[in-house]
């Protein structure tokens, strides 16, 4: 099997999972636990993810058990990255809850793997000539390159119906750009009762008490109708939180601007900081596009900065309910720190 | 930033011992760096003189003094700091602050504590108050109960039900811990454990669960972070530093790292540790029910092996968050570019595996458990685990090829019964079973169900088998590429690839290299390559096809390390390697060191200007050095590690720098030296070269017993034996040596009563250069690392010192020597006898140059670069001031172990202090490892009838001083006819029915000195002697073996001379 960049740079090594030839962008994370959500992560809809930790599979894929509407284990109904690049494959997984391997998963949803190549190479390249488009070849079946930032990611993944999950008086309106489950979870952790919609969905009619923009994959710019719909909701006091894409609709129905970052931020460990403040969370990230501060409004203000790049990580109004972050709060993958912004949305309801 | 302090001090951790060695002194000169970037004044007190901070370099003022709460409130008073920092000395440090903050001279001097508060630390070692604290925050710790008395302990085990497991409070290592299955093991443990402290905790026994730390950094901003997470190969149960440790975590889920993880920093938080500290949790292995087990609020073994594992300086980022920064004000030091406030993402995998030493002692038990015994550890870096675990077995340097395949079927058990007994009650050597159990057919499960182990580590070290066996079935013929590349990538060694080919090493490496298989150099930057990184942190990988740097672009010279610490190797040659290197960077050339040793500073990344974190090996010297192409290699720096590969290195084509290896291998040959000796005219004691127990016996018969029996590279007396009758000799050299005609031993008349002297030189083209003569305050027959050391020579003539010099420049010119040197003479009224030669640095040149103030490693790194050097002709005799080298003796921790000094080297660490006389510099250098002054009370057992004369002086001036004596039965009647009046403490059995014997009398009163010289060099037996010495060690009484050190020291206790707080730089 060979994985094939666009600058022409091939790496051969050995094929698991799906018979098949695969073609997207590809991307790297430097996440060292949670193969299972980061595969189910909507937001990788079209790429080709290569795992910088050397050993991926070790403990398996757990049952998938779906219990009130949300799958337990996973992020999302089904895998939507559309291959892997690995270093080691386990195949002899070991962990209470695996009931099969990570590669029986993925000949399940069609999802090819290339392992023993050099990712730390393949990584760096990736860094210093900026994201590609790639594809694995499965025995020389080559096919067409994809460029998967062309297409509106977010209706690919978004859910087609309005759907209900009960868990309080209280109701959120989540719009769906590509939501992961443990969105879903924390806010009827919270004791909330969710109305999920599809991403251009226009619920400014419905009844509710805020709204919160999930994730999702791909340019902000091509979700033009789910702005429109929040640019009508912010005239408006209810409360809105937004998460990574959700936070960059949020922001350009503001008035701001986006732009692609060179190799985007896809880590478990991206330091941010409170504006202002001396405190740093670290926060779980992916996302290949960000909000440009400078283009910001007069009444939004920087909430976060990436401590690395500086680069923003989230905008509050100045005096309206409406706040947004670039990284992931719900984590899973990832850490838990930042989960107190579920908290202070719920109860800013 | 104002600083918070101008002036601070540091206390060290004193000698390495089992349980606290190299880690401190890598921690202790982080912090000192941190302080001096800051413009703080930094006192450094530690009496360790072979550590690295312990160098003129870094601390503005060192005291090579015992870190003691009275040493200690008098440097305070003297020096007047305004800081002190505590966690950076280990337990030791920590206990030794904690009195000093509770006795209330920290508030006197108004000297703060940086970082974490001396009432959190209380929290975290006092077991009751922790599990309350935690229990505040709804954490879950083991079911336990503190007990403070024999009685309370028994009724809290039957509450929570037997197996229990019984732990010290304020125990470095686990000391004194231990599970117990049933009543009379508990009533044991528990009353050997109340002899050290006053509490101690009853909790569940979790075994099998898995055992996961976590390394957590909080600032005092509330900034927290989680630096690394480990998981234990071997599950609770054994002793964390005891166990193969992966870093990061492998078998848990995003949930189960992630819920740690949250409780790790909640905890903290809690708590409110500011600085660095360490978590470890017990975790069911079948759902996410887990237990606090402890919380260390100071650097630790696992902080230091955490920093190497990641590149995440954490003492270094823990000193400055205690003068007041926060995370999000430091740099990450790797990258330059990223901030501090971060956890590290790895791509790669890191095995730590413990060193132990175990044969070097006798009757100690071999099994690992509870409690530490192991001496030292090696960290292996791979892309896989297999990788890294073959890897990591090879470094232990124990003789292992890999996991597979190794020669003298390392760790072999006869048969299954033997097998599943190594598995279920493991010894040093367990996970060589593994692979033999499943060659046996026993399957993952089944070994699993023995050993507790993660299924998934049992099915990669089955993976090692499955490899081993490919490639059996090309042996004798070509191994495909293919196969042999698969077999590089989980690890497998050329020699080991060789033996399963049936061929040569280097024949592997021919065919290998000719298909192109050759390892790649990667980084370690801790963001796993989303940054651009400049880290010269590098590691070699089998999985990979591109170097991460530019290699050979510019002039360098390689230092080989020291690799694990072990007996007889240890902190002493990190210093050797660390002056080495600064030397090389100072002359403008690129230096490059290899070791793989997490307990050190020479593998600190700031150090050198590359690293090598790999093997020292000549597999791996080897494609380092085709790769960098250096100008030449220094071997002469890390110990017999690096010693050992000279010739090997110069016959596969590279360049060694310094004396020939040819030359060093005349020395290192047994025969071939001292046939040399023979051709000088040096004398030396009569040897022969023998290769039948008949021909030994007769050689004995010529020079009398006692006779030293000993192969051809010896480190540490390894293998060494002294035979003192033709029974002693038989028994020896048919259960501890091979002898046949490949396999010659040298036997050498063993001379007892004579003086032993060390010679440090460093030459250059065969010129003596400088050099340092210090005498052992024992008598020969006592190990080199064990013996006390003095400098200058005290009891030595002048003419003694002329000829030993006079045959060291003989030697220096026969061996064309450049570079360090170091020779070991008998001198016996003025003869003088020749009995070693090292062609390298030794255990004693960290010593010597600073006691002397002459850097020699500096001067010999010079030497062998080939710069002109000036003949140094001051003398050392000048000194106005005395050094004296004590050692420091893990016994308490290894159970049963004989307390007794002989040709095998026992010591873990050593000290060294200095006095304005021999006698101050002796009891400065007692106390520090452990001695106590004033004697009160002690127990004197002095041997042979010889000894009772030469103690009677003493023992008279002792009554004179109100010493209460109590001595056993043969020197009680010995003392009694000479008038002298001691107490009788009769044997076990001279003891009359219902009259304590000695032992009793031990444990009845506290003693402040036992004093027992054996009888004999060597026996196995189970001695009264032996009893009187063990129990002393258990009760931790001071114990003395050696008669001339016992009367030194005594001598220095009459004396009572003033210890003067005097720093180095004031001598």
């Amino acid at each position: 099997m060979e994985l094939i960049l666009e600058d022409g740079a091939v790496y051969s090594g050995r094929h698991f999972g799906y018979k098949g030839s695969v073609a997207g962008e590809v991307i790297f994370n430097t996440g060292m636990v949670g193969y299972p959500e980061t595969l189910t992560d909507p937001s990788y809809q079209g790429q080709i993810l290569v795992f910088t930790y050397p050993l991926i599979g070790n403990y398996g894929i757990p049952e998938s058990q779906v219990i009130d509407q949300l799958h337990r284990h996973f992020e999302s109904d089904k895998i939507h990255l559309k291959g892997i690049v690995i270093t080691s494959l386990t195949r002899e997984p070991s962990h209470w809850n695996a009931v099969r391997t990570l590669e029986d998963w993925m000949i399940e949803y069609k999802i090819p793997g290339i392992e023993g190549v050099d990712t730390r190479a393949i990584t760096k390249r990736l860094r210093d000539k900026g994201t590609q488009l790639g594809k694995l070849v499965f025995e020389g079946k080559d096919l067409p390159w994809y460029d998967p930032s062309t297409e509106n990611l977010v209706a690919q993944v978004s859910c087609k119906e309005p759907i209900l999950y009960e868990g309080g008086a209280k109701r959120v309106i989540l719009v769906d750009n590509g939501c992961k489950n443990n969105i879903i979870r924390n806010l009827l952790k919270r004791g909330v009762s969710v109305l999920r919609v599809p991403w251009d969905y226009d619920y400014t009619g419905e009844k509710f008490d805020g709204v919160f923009l999930s994730n999702g994959p791909g340019d902000p710019l091509l979700v033009d109708k789910g702005v429109e719909v929040l640019k009508k909701q912010m005239s408006q006091d209810k409360p809105i939180f937004g998460i990574c894409m959700g936070h960059q609709l949020m922001a350009l129905a503001a008035g701001a601007q986006s732009y692609k970052l060179k190799f985007g931020h896809h880590s478990q460990n991206q330091p941010c900081i409170l504006v202002g403040t001396k405190r740093c969370f670290i926060t779980s990230q992916n996302h290949n596009y960000a909000i440009d501060d400078q283009t910001l409004p007069a009444e939004y203000h920087p909430w976060f900065f990436n401590a690395n790049d500086g680069s923003n990580e989230g905008v509050k109004h100045v005096s309206k309910p409406f706040s947004s972050v670039q990284f992931h709060p719900e984590a899973w993958p990832g850490p838990v720190d930042t989960g107190f912004l579920f908290d202070h949305f719920v109860d800013s309801l | 930033m104002e600083p918070l302090v101008k002036k601070v001090i540091i206390l060290g951790s004193a000698a390495l011992k089992i349980g606290e060695a190299g880690e401190f002194d890598y921690s202790g000169s982080q912090a000192i760096k941190a302080l001096k970037q800051e413009g703080i004044t930094t006192i450094l007190v530690n009496p360790n003189i072979a550590t690295i901070q312990t160098s003129d370099h870094l601390a503005d003022k060192v005291y090579l003094l015992p870190v003691t709460p009275e040493f200690i409130e008098q440097v305070i008073e003297k020096e007047r700091p305004d800081g002190i920092l505590l966690s950076f000395g280990g337990q030791t440090a920590l206990n030794c602050g904690m009195e000093l903050d509770q006795s209330g001279v920290l508030a006197k001097y108004g000297v703060k504590v940086l970082g974490t508060p001396v009432s959190v630390i209380q929290k975290t070692e006092d077991r009751q108050e922790f599990a309350d604290a935690l229990a505040e925050i709804g954490v879950f710790v083991p079911k336990s109960k503190a007990a403070n008395n024999l009685k309370e302990a028994m009724v809290i085990a039957e509450e929570i039900g037997y197996p229990i497991m019984i732990r010290l409070a304020f125990a470095l290592g686990g000391l004194g811990s231990g599970v117990c299955w049933n009543e009379k093991e508990a009533k044991d443990l528990a009353g050997k454990a109340f002899s050290y402290t006053k509490q101690i905790l009853v909790e569940e026994y979790l075994k099998g669960w898995k055992e996961v730390e976590y390394e957590v950094v909080r600032d005092a901003y509330d900034n927290c972070i989680t630096v690394c997470n480990m998981e234990n190969f071997d599950p609770l149960g054994i002793h964390t530093g005891e166990s193969i440790v992966i870093a990061p975590s492998q078998t848990l889920s995003n949930a189960e790292y992630h819920m740690l993880r949250e409780v790790a920093i909640k905890t903290v938080r809690h708590l409110g540790v500011i600085g660095e500290c360490n978590i470890q949790y017990a975790l069911n292995p079948v759902s996410e029910e887990y237990r606090v087990i402890e919380v260390n609020a100071r650097l630790s073994r696992s902080s230091a092996l955490a920093s190497k594992a990641t590149g995440y300086p954490l003492a270094f980022v823990a000193a400055k968050l205690g003068l007041g920064y926060s995370l999000t004000e430091l740099k990450n030091s790797i990258t330059h570019s990223t901030m501090a406030c971060f956890e590290p993402a790895l791509d790669y995998v890191v095995v730590k595996i413990p060193r132990w030493d175990l044969k070097k002692f006798r009757m100690v038990s071999t099994k690992i458990g509870t409690s530490m015994k192991s001496v030292g550890e090696v960290m292996a870096i791979g892309k896989t685990f297999q990788e890294a675990l073959q890897k990591a077995l090879r470094m232990l340097d124990i003789g292992a090829w890999g996991l597979v395949t190794n020669p003298n079927e390392l760790g072999f058990k006869n048969n299954r019964e033997e097998l599943i007994q190594e598995l279920q009650a493991p010894t040093d050597e367990r996970v060589f079973a593994i692979p033999q159990a499943l060659k046996l057919g026993m399957s993952i499960a089944e070994i699993h169900d023995h050993t507790r182990i993660d299924r998934w580590f049992l099915s990669k070290i089955a993976n090692i088998v499955r490899v081993e066996q490919l490639v059996a079935q090309y042996n004798g013929g070509i191994c495909p590429k293919h196969v042999l590349s698969e077999a590089k990538r989980v690890g497998f060694s050329d020699p080991q690839l060789g033996q399963l080919l049936g061929t040569t090493e280097r024949q592997v490496r021919r065919q290998r290299i000719n298909y192109g298989i050759v390892p790649a150099v990667k980084q370690i930057d801790t963001l796993a390559g989303e940054y651009p990184a400049q880290t010269n942190y590098l590691y070699l990988t089998y999985n990979g096809s591109e170097d991460d740097i530019v290699l050979g672009d510019k002039e360098s010279v390689v230092v080989l390390g020291s690799g694990t610490y072990r007996i007889g190797s240890s902190v002493e040659f990190d210093w050797c390697c660390v002056n080495a290197v600064k030397t090389v960077k100072a002359e403008g050339i690129r230096s490059i060191l290899i070791n793989y040793n997490p307990e050190t500073v020479s593998t600190d990344y700031d150090e050198v200007d590359r690293l090598y974190f790999d093997e020292i090996r000549l597999e791996t010297v080897m494609d380092i050095y085709e790769k960098e192409n250096p100008k030449g290699i220094i071997v002469s720096m890390g110990g017999q590690v690096a010693n050992n590969l000279a010739l090997p290195l110069m016959h596969w084509g590279a360049q060694v720098l310094g004396t020939s290896p040819v030359k060093i291998d005349m020395a290192e040959d047994r025969h071939k030296f001292s046939s040399m000796l023979d051709q000088l005219g040096i004398d030396q004691p009569q040897w022969q070269e023998l290769t039948s127990i008949d021909a030994a016996k007769t050689f004995a018969a010529k020079v009398g017993y006692p006779v030293l029996v000993r192969p051809s590279y010896v480190l540490s007396g390894a293998a060494m034996g002294v035979a003192t009758s033709d029974e002693a000799m038989e028994s020896y050299l048919s259960k501890a040596a091979q002898l046949n005609e490949d396999h010659p031993v040298v036997i050498s008349k063993f001379l007892t009563n004579c003086k032993e002297v060390e010679f440090d030189a460093v030459a250059q083209n065969g010129e003596i250069i400088n050099f340092a003569i210090s005498e052992h305050l024992e008598n020969a027959g006592v190990h080199s690392g064990d013996a006390t050391l003095v400098l200058p020579p005290q009891r030595t003539y002048l003419e003694t010192t002329r000829r030993i010099k006079r045959i060291a420049s003989q030697i220096a010119k026969a061996l064309e020597i450049t570079g360090p040197f170091n020779m070991q003479f008998l001198a016996k009224g003025n003869s003088v006898k020749v009995i070693e030669c090292n062609l390298r640095a030794s255990r004693s040149f960290p010593f010597v140059s600073k006691v002397t103030k002459q850097n020699l490693i500096a001067q010999a790194t010079q030497a062998i670069l080939g710069r002109p050097l000036e003949k140094h002709t001051d003398s050392f005799f000048e000194l106005n001031y005395v050094g004296v080298k004590a050692s420091h003796f893990s016994f308490t921790r290894l159970l049963g172990a004989d307390p007794t000094l002989g040709v095998e080297m026992a010591s873990t660490g050593e000290v060294g202090c200095l006095g304005d006389d021999f006698r101050e510099a002796l009891l400065k250098a007692m106390l520090s490892v452990g001695y106590k002054m004033p004697v009160k009370r002690m127990l004197l057992s002095s041997g042979p009838e010889k000894n009772k004369v030469d103690f009677m002086d003493t023992v008279s001036q002792l009554l004179a001083n109100d010493v209460e004596i109590w001595a056993t039965s043969g020197t009680h009647a010995f003392l009694a006819q000479h008038d002298l009046k001691v107490k009788l403490a009769p044997w076990p059995d001279a003891a009359p029915e219902g009259t304590p014997n000695v032992v009793e009398i031990l444990e009845s009163m506290p003693f402040d000195l036992v004093i027992n010289i054996p009888k004999n060099f060597q026996s196995d037996e189970l001695t009264q002697g032996y009893q009187v010495r063990r129990r002393a060690v258990d009760l931790a009484i001071p114990l003395i073996t050696n008669l001339q050190l016992a009367s030194r020291f005594l001598e220095a206790v009459l004396d009572k001379p003033d210890l003067k707080i005097k720093s180095w730089d004031e001598y």
